[in-house]
C-alpha cells in the first residue's frame, strides 16, 4: 500500500508535483498516467524517498520510505534503464544490489532467467539495447521478492513480445497479492495492463478511478450516421427527428453524424421515417486513448508544432502557396470532441468547423452527462477550457 | 559493524572490483609513481656531483624516491573521483540509494572500501618507491632503519590514502566527474605548487593539502625551513583537510536530492 497525502514537489518557481493525493492498493495493476514532464518520475523519486517533497508526505505500508525496515526487500523499484554503469557486467551490477539487501547470490541468477538476459549476464551493460536495459532494471526491482513494486516506464524499447512479457509480468505479481505501480504515457497499454488509474497533468490529479469505470465513463458506444453528403437539408431533418427521439447528436468533422443514445435499429427507423436516406449506420466504440488524450490535453507541456522548414525550401512556384488551413483539423494538440453523453460546457467543440449557423444542441449542459468520472476530474476544469498552453 | 554496513561494504566492494577503471588507474598510479621516482633518483644521482655545498646538505635521498608520487597521485586522485562521482553519472545512484536509504551508510561504507584499497596499493607503492629509488642512487642511499626513514614510507603511503579520500570527499560534494577532475587536477598539479613558490602566498599555500600532507616524507629538512609544523602535523593538517571535504559530501548527500 503506498498512500500519498497532499504531496507537492516545487523545483524554483516550478511546480513539478501540485498537492498529489492518492493510494495505491495491493493486489492490482495501478496505472499511473501522464503526459510527459507531468510529474510521473518525480512523484515515484518522492516515493523512493530520494527527492524531498517540498509539502506532503507519502507513505509506503505506513512509513516513510527512508524509515522503512528493510526496504531493499520490501520494496523493489525500475526507474531509469540507464542507471547503471556501462562498464559493470549485468550479473555483477545485480550481486551488487543483492549483497546491499542481503539476498543470496543465488538470486541473480535466477532473476536474470526471468527476464531472459542470462546469455549476456557477464557482458559489460554499455552495449546493451534499451530493451535489455530495460529487462536488467526489472530484473533489479525483482531481486529482494518485494511486496511492493514500482516501474517507471517499464515497457520503453521493449519489442512486442517484451511487452506482453512485462503485461503477464505485472498482473501475475499483483495476482500475487503485491501492490504494483506502473507509470507510462500509453493509455492503450494502461488499458490492458492496469485494473486502477491513476491519471495525472501537470503534476495535479485528473482521475482516480478503476479501468472499468474509466471506460465506461470515456468510450460510450455510439453510432456513425453519414447522409448523403449533397443533401445538407436532410442531415438537419436527421439531426432533429434523432434528437426529439431522446439520442444525442454530434457533428463530426466530414460531415457525420455521432449519434448515441439509440440503438441501431432505433436510428435506422427514425431515418425512414424522417425520409432520410443513409450512406452509413455504423456501431463504434470511442477509444480509451482518445479520451485519454481529450482529458489531458490541457496540460500537455510539450507539444509539438508544424514544421515549417522556413528557409530550406526555394520560392514556391506560383499558384502553389500554403494550403488554408482547415480549422480543427491537423492542428496540434486537438482531438476530436467526446462521445456527446460527456456533453456540457466542458466539452463543447470548438467553433469553426461545423458552420456557425447550425444550432449546437449541446449548448445546454446534458443533464444526464454524469458520468462517474466527472467528479474525480474537476479540479482541472480551468484548464480544461483553454487547450493552448498560457505560459 | 552493523548488519546493514556489513552488506553495503561487500555490495561496494563488487561495485569496486567489477569495473574497469579501478585497475586502470590504481595501475597507473604505481606505475607513474614507480617509474618517475627511479627516474628522478637516477638523474640526482649524476647531479649530485655538481651540486654546492649547501645543496649536498640539504640533499633528501628519501624524499627523491618519493619524486614520482607527484604524478602519482593524480591518478589515485582520478580513482577517488571515479568511486563516487559515477555514481551520479551512470544514474546508479537511485538505484543505490533506493537500496540504501540510510545515505551516511552508503556514503562512508563506499568511501571505506575505497580507502581500504587504496591504502594497500599506497603502502605497496610507497615502499616500493623507496627501495627502488635508494637502488638507483647508489652510495647516496639511504637505509631503511635510519633515523626517520621508515617514518617517511609508512607516512608516503598514508599521504596517498588521504589525497585519495580527499578526492572522494570533493566527488561527493561536486556530484560530477568532470567538474571533479577539473577543479582537482589544476588544483594539485598547478595551483597548489603556484602558491608554494611565490613567497607571499608560500605561508598560506603551505597550509594546502597536498603541501602540508608531503612534509611527512622529509627526513632531511631543507635549510631555510621555518614550516611551523612538523612531519605529523603536517599529516594532521591534511587530515582534517579530508575530514571537511568528506563531511561536506555527506551532507550535501544527505540534504541534496538525488
Amino acid at each position: 500500500m503506498i498512500e500519498a497525502v497532499g504531496l507537492t514537489k516545487r523545483y524554483g518557481d516550478k511546480t513539478a508535483v501540485h498537492n498529489l493525493s492518492f493510494q495505491v492498493r495491493p493486489g492490482a495493476v495501478t496505472g499511473f498516467l501522464g503526459p510527459n514532464g507531468s510529474g510521473k518520475s518525480t512523484t515515484m523519486r518522492m516515493i523512493l524517498g530520494l527527492d524531498n517533497p517540498t509539502a506532503g508526505h507519502v507513505t509506503i505500508s505506513g512509513h516513510p520510505y527512508r524509515q522503512l525496515p528493510n526496504a531493499p526487500r520490501h520494496v523493489g523499484a525500475l526507474l531509469d534503464a540507464k542507471a547503471v554503469h556501462g562498464g559493470r557486467s549485468a550479473r555483477n551490477h545485480l550481486l551488487s544490489l543483492a549483497q546491499l539487501s542481503g539476498i543470496p547470490a543465488r538470486r541473480v541468477d535466477e532473476v536474470l532467467g526471468v527476464v531472459g538476459l542470462q546469455e549476456v549476464a557477464g557482458k559489460r551493460s554499455k552495449g546493451f539495447s534499451l530493451g535489455m536495459g530495460q529487462r536488467l532494471g526489472i530484473a533489479a526491482a525483482l531481486l529482494g521478492d518485494p511486496q511492493v513494486l514500482l516501474f517507471d516506464e517499464p515497457v520503453n524499447g521493449l519489442d512486442p513480445e517484451g511487452i506482453l512479457w512485462v503485461r503477464n509480468l505485472m498482473k501475475a505479481l499483483a495476482a500475487e497479492g503485491r501492490t504494483v505501480f506502473v507509470s507510462s504515457h500509453l493509455m492503450s497499454e494502461m488499458a490492458l495492463t492496469a485494473d486502477h488509474l491513476i491519471v495525472i497533468g501537470r503534476g495535479q490529479l485528473l482521475a482516480d478511478m478503476s479501468v472499468t469505470d474509466f471506460i465506461s465513463a470515456n468510450s460510450a458506444d455510439f453510432a456513425r450516421v453519414r447522409t448523403p453528403g449533397t443533401e445538407p437539408q436532410a442531415r438537419e431533418k436527421l439531426t432533429s427527428a434523432l434528437t426529439e427521439a431522446g439520442g444525442h447528436v454530434m457533428p463530426e468533422q466530414d460531415g457525420a453524424l455521432r449519434v448515441t443514445g439509440l440503438p441501431l435499429p432505433r436510428i435506422s427507423d427514425i431515418a425512414h421515417e424522417a425520409g432520410v436516406r443513409l450512406w452509413e449506420l455504423s456501431p463504434h466504440q470511442a477509444s480509451l486513448e482518445e479520451a485519454y488524450m481529450r482529458m489531458t490535453q490541457g496540460v500537455v507541456d510539450y507539444r509539438s508544432t508544424d514544421d515549417q522548414k522556413a528557409g530550406l525550401h526555394q520560392v514556391p512556384p506560383p499558384g502553389a502557396g500554403p494550403a488554408v488551413p482547415v480549422p480543427g483539423q491537423g492542428q496540434p494538440g486537438w482531438y476530436a470532441p467526446p462521445p456527446p453523453q460527456q456533453g456540457g460546457p466542458l466539452f463543447a467543440p470548438p467553433p469553426g468547423p461545423y458552420g456557425a449557423p447550425q444550432p449546437n444542441p449541446y449548448a445546454q449542459p446534458a443533464p444526464q452527462g454524469q458520468g462517474p468520472g466527472q467528479p474525480a476530474a474537476a479540479p482541472v476544469t480551468a484548464d480544461r477550457t483553454e487547450p493552448e498552453d498560457p505560459r | 559493524m552493523s548488519m546493514a554496513a556489513t552488506q553495503v561494504v561487500r555490495s561496494e566492494w563488487t561495485k569496486i572490483r567489477s569495473v574497469a577503471s579501478t585497475v586502470w588507474t590504481l595501475g597507473l598510479a604505481v606505475v607513474v609513481t614507480l617509474a618517475l621516482g627511479m627516474l628522478i633518483a637516477a638523474l640526482s644521482k649524476n647531479e649530485y656531483d655538481t651540486m654546492d655545498e649547501r645543496d649536498r646538505l640539504a640533499f633528501d635521498p628519501t624524499f627523491t624516491s618519493f619524486a614520482g608520487m607527484s604524478l602519482g597521485q593524480l591518478a589515485m586522485i582520478v580513482f577517488g573521483v571515479l568511486v563516487v562521482a559515477n555514481e551520479y553519472s551512470s544514474g546508479m545512484i537511485r538505484t543505490s540509494l533506493a537500496a540504501v536509504p540510510r545515505r551516511g551508510t552508503f556514503l562512508f561504507s563506499k568511501v571505506a572500501v575505497a580507502t581500504l584499497l587504496a591504502l594497500v596499493v599506497s603502502m605497496v607503492t610507497s615502499f616500493a618507491a623507496f627501495f627502488l629509488g635508494q637502488a638507483m642512487l647508489g652510495h647516496l642511499k639511504a637505509s631503511i632503519g635510519d633515523a626517520g626513514v621508515l617514518r617517511a614510507v609508512i607516512g608516503g603511503g598514508l599521504y596517498m590514502t588521504l589525497i585519495t579520500m580527499f578526492s572522494m570527499g570533493v566527488a561527493a560534494m561536486l556530484r560530477s566527474p568532470m567538474l571533479s577532475l577539473g577543479i582537482l587536477m589544476p588544483f594539485f598539479f598547478l595551483i597548489s605548487n603556484i602558491l608554494g613558490s611565490v613567497d607571499a602566498t608560500e605561508k598560506v599555500g603551505r597550509f594546502l593539502p597536498d603541501q602540508a600532507g608531503s612534509k611527512i616524507m622529509q627526513v632531511v629538512p631543507p635549510l631555510d625551513d621555518d614550516t611551523p609544523y612538523g612531519p605529523w602535523g603536517g599529516l594532521g593538517i591534511l587530515a582534517l583537510w579530508v575530514v571537511a571535504a568528506l563531511l561536506g559530501g555527506y551532507l550535501v548527500l544527505k540534504r541534496r536530492d538525488a
